[in-house]
């Protein structure tokens, strides 16, 4: 008896610490953000006032709310498989017996190292219209100058772009480890059988891919969600909300409109929206334990 | 067939690692050649180092760069500590709620300091904090995945280790300071990486919770200084961002195996 009371008072004074702050910054503002999101924001004339559901009446009426959540959904669609395609792609061929794989890996992994606003600034000088290097190589054609991220039809594409150059390095690692655990007796086996390589691929490494895969969607799903400092130094959401994601329009409502409850009932969303996703990691991890 | 097959990949693969190298090709060049030449490349351009230069002197970066490399040791340390001690807990002690206190420290992989940026800002205003370097580095300092990646390497030392150091009258948290803490070294060091490549690059968070020189981390100042009105030239912009960029990129070039590995090993859990 006066064991298991030692175990449980030395258990808890070691999470202690870390718990304190796990509940302040984590627990309690999502707690907080649900319970905020139904106030209205203080002003200097009028303090906070609860208005129930008004703030996400406002939002559902909001047509910024919905173009942002759009444009989420077609950057997670334009980021995620092309990342996900090319890091296996890059994890074969620097896995593979390719001349020069070394500096092919250092190309391939160097972006993820960089500050994503360090990249941004890069590739905006890459998009200036006239004077960039992106305006000087279609002028070689012929081509007459475009303000690639001034106009709202390619601004979005322009920061899909960067955000796959910047990730598929980062998704490869985790390829390589997996590709690197595939058993040579099976390419030895497939070769006696006499398989070709995209064969191979096909019926043996992809589906051996399977778990990491995964692992890597859920990651670039929560990524696309979460990534937004290439949006303030590349187009601050413009031309006309066209490049806004999610937590930026956050961003934009809580510190430059300083509307406190309305940007509270925006992250709840976005909390729900990763909710979701975890919901759906917990139980795929559950599933791989199953199958081990 | 086949040799021609693989020269055509050997030859997809340069194509697609050139152009991955391309944009810093670009900076690089950009930032070390004269204004005039930043966006014609000739190959007897003149090197030069005066857009460093300028860059140095347009904004305060020696601040700067002392408030990322405080920031990232403190955020560190302090993860350090409080992730072992909460590993250990976790690993070793079946106190009451363990299971329950595991899951909610899970919570935050999914819901990240990253999002909660609106109650957050309330907190640290309320806390008085605001526009200081602990304002940015508190929300992070205990990690659910550090908790996670430490209890997972504290499971696998065997508990006859454990056992022996006690029987030698080696209190609790010598155990741990002796028996757990070296064999996980290489954990920490994926970990410590993983950390600081991480806080030295983040800036949505810091921008919010600073306005002043004082507190501004690296790539907060280097967004100001890009976004002034005043017109930067590019090629000053560009050594700007390589300079804020250059130790993790030096460290990167120089230890590149490690950083590959421990990415790797942080990423599988």
């Amino acid at each position: 008896m006066n064991e298991t009371r030692r175990v449980n008072v030395r258990g808890w004074l070691l999470l202690l610490p870390a718990a304190i702050l796990l509940v302040t910054f984590t627990h309690y503002p999502t707690l907080a953000t649900l319970y905020h999101s139904l106030f209205s924001t203080a002003k200097p004339s009028r303090p906070s006032v609860w208005v129930g559901g008004d703030n996400y009446r406002a939002m559902v009426e909001d047509p910024v709310f919905w173009q942002v959540l759009r444009n989420n959904i077609w950057f997670a669609v334009g980021t995620i498989p092309a990342s996900i395609a090319l890091a296996i792609l890059m994890a074969v061929w620097v896995n593979g017996k390719v001349a020069g794989r070394g500096l092919l890996r250092l190309a391939f992994f160097t972006p993820t190292v960089l500050p994503m606003i360090a990249v941004a600034n890069i590739w905006l000088f890459f998009y200036t219209p006239g004077y960039g290097l992106l305006d000087q190589i279609t002028g070689l054609v012929g081509l007459p100058s475009h303000n690639w991220l001034g106009t709202r039809s390619t601004a979005l594409p322009c920061l899909i772009v960067v955000t796959i150059w910047k990730e598929a390095g980062f998704f490869m690692i985790f390829y390589l480890a997996a590709l690197q655990s595939v058993s040579p007796n099976l390419h030895e086996a497939a070769a006696l059988m006499g398989a070709g390589r995209w064969y191979f691929f096909r019926r043996v490494t992809f589906p051996l891919l399977m778990p990491t895969t995964l692992f890597v969607l859920i990651n670039a799903v929560i990524n696309s969600f979460r990534l937004v400092d290439h949006i303030v130094v590349m187009t601050k959401g413009g031309p006309d909300n066209a490049t806004a994601l999610l937590l930026y329009y956050i961003y934009d409502v809580g510190f430059k409109f300083w509307d406190a409850g309305y940007a509270a009932a925006l992250t709840l969303v976005l909390l729900v929206i990763l909710a979701t996703f975890a919901v759906g990691q917990f139980l795929f991890i559950d599933r791989r334990v199953h199958y081990q | 067939m086949s040799r021609l097959g693989r020269g055509l990949e050997t030859a997809a693969a340069w194509l697609l690692g050139l152009l991955w190298a391309l944009p810093l090709a670009y900076a690089l060049w950009t930032a070390f050649h004269p204004p005039q030449f930043s966006t014609r490349f000739v190959l007897w351009a003149p090197l030069t180092l005066q857009n460093f230069a300028k860059a140095w002197d347009a904004a305060p970066f020696a601040r700067y760069f002392l408030n990322t490399t405080l920031l990232v040791i403190m955020i560190l340390a302090a993860q350090l500590v409080l992730c072992t001690l909460a590993a250990y807990a976790f690993a070793r002690f079946s106190f009451r709620g363990r299971t329950m206190a595991f899951l909610l420290v899970l919570v935050q992989l999914m819901i990240m300091p990253d999002v909660l940026i609106v109650e957050n800002y309330r907190t640290m205003s309320r806390l008085g904090i605001l526009d200081t370097l602990g304002a940015i580095g508190l929300p992070y300092m205990a990690s659910a995945f550090g908790i996670f990646l430490l209890r997972q390497t504290f499971k696998t030392v065997p508990k006859e280790l454990d056992e022996a150091a006690r029987v030698e009258g080696a209190g609790m948290l010598e155990v741990l300071w002796k028996v757990y803490v070296p064999l996980a070294r290489p954990v920490y060091v994926a970990y410590a990486l993983v950390s600081v490549s991480y806080h030295w690059n983040n800036f949505l968070w810091p921008l919010i919770v600073t306005n002043s020189v004082s507190a501004r981390p690296l790539t907060v100042g280097l967004q100001v200084f890009s976004s002034g009105d005043q017109g930067v030239d590019w090629s000053i912009i560009t050594a700007a961002t390589l300079m804020t960029s250059a130790p993790l990129l030096v460290g990167f070039l120089l230890f590149q195996r490690q950083f590959v590995q421990s990415f790797m090993r942080a990423g599988i859990r």
